[in-house]
């Protein structure tokens, strides 16, 4: 909240918190202060479900490159199941 | 001074007031054994919530011989490791500052209403609690010195703006009446150096007394020895200086 950079999305899946698993309902993606990462700001990503309460994240805290990364990741292999067919 | 002769003893404990609109609020209260009179300190946690550190810290101050009480500015988002309760809080962009404010009142109102309290009452806060410190100063009567540690967001664009956070805490200068004891790191990206600049601008052409030190070599939260960002000297520097400032501006 530092930063005030946030954004939130829908996302339907299922994530593997402290209690198990358990059916997620949104990400909420910021550039802002990490728990852990060793820097000042990263992409944090929480995997959450609100209707479960705080204790229902899972949580990711990634660098700027390894963010982008991600994300073109995620659309090649997206973009691949596509042209094979598999979505 | 510290002596190895001197009797020491600490009670710190969870408590529970009425904060913004009569709800429970937990807090950690930490003080020093006997009658006092001690000062009284509110701290303001970090935006990574209720956490260690700020336990630490308040019976830290505890230690230096203040009645010292951090509450949980986050209460309204349920219970739960410090962590996840705090990125449920960024998630929704902070707590709002009219809220933060009448518990940060709340607070200082618990203190004073202890028969072990001198009657003054600081306020110190790290990070998104320097700035909440800064605001609770300015909008609230009843303090008697701040502690801005790295507050961001005290001077804000119009843009940022929202509706947790509606105005800047440096458009209420004018209504600040304590002393403010301001500790920052030029490597910092919020506050920036400018930021701070743009900060002492505005105390000074209001008249405030105020106190500000920009280390080089630091950026935010140099006091934090858990994260790479901690500063050794700067930080024994940062903790010296606030002693001097907050034993000047609270003694009885």
């Amino acid at each position: 909240m530092c930063t005030m950079l946030m954004k939130k999305v829908p996302v339907e899946g299922f994530g593997r918190g402290s209690d198990g698993w358990f059916d997620m309902k949104q990400a909420n993606v910021s550039w802002d202060h990490p728990f852990h990462a060793p820097e000042e700001h990263a992409l944090n990503i929480d995997f959450v479900n609100e209707s479960y309460g705080p204790g229902a994240r899972v949580a990711v805290e990634l660098s700027v490159e390894g963010a982008r990364q991600l994300a073109e990741t995620i659309q090649s292999v997206l973009s691949e199941a596509e042209d094979r067919g598999l979505i | 001074m510290y002596t190895t002769d001197q009797y020491e003893g600490m009670i710190a404990e969870t408590v529970a007031m009425h904060g913004a609109d009569g709800e429970r609020v937990l807090a950690y209260c930490a003080r020093p054994l006997g009658t006092g009179p001690f000062p009284g300190i509110v701290l303001i946690h970090h935006m990574p919530g209720w956490d260690e550190w700020y336990r630490e810290a308040t019976r830290r101050f505890a230690h230096h011989g203040y009645v010292a009480i951090s509450p949980n500015l986050y209460e309204r988002f349920g219970h739960g490791s410090p962590e996840d309760v705090a990125a449920a809080v960024r998630a929704d962009g902070g707590v709002p500052d009219d809220q933060a404010v009448a518990d940060l009142d709340a607070s200082m109102r618990y203190l004073r209403a202890l028969p072990y309290v001198n009657g003054k009452v600081g306020v110190f806060g790290t990070c998104s609690g320097g700035r909440h410190a800064v605001l609770a100063a300015s909008r609230v009567d009843g303090f008697d010195a701040v502690v801005d540690c790295w507050g961001g967001g005290v001077v804000m664009p119009t843009d940022q703006l929202t509706l947790q956070r509606p105005v800047a805490p440096i458009d209420y200068t004018a209504d600040l009446n304590c002393p403010v004891l301001g500790l920052f790191g030029a490597e910092d990206h919020s506050p920036t150096v400018d930021d701070v600049a743009v900060h002492e601008e505005a105390l000074t052409k209001h008249g405030k007394e105020f106190e500000f030190h920009m280390y080089e070599g630091a950026g935010h939260g140099f006091f934090y020895y858990h994260r790479p960002s901690y500063r050794q000297a700067q930080a024994v520097d940062g903790w010296d200086k606030i002693w001097a400032f907050l034993g000047q501006k609270l003694s009885s």
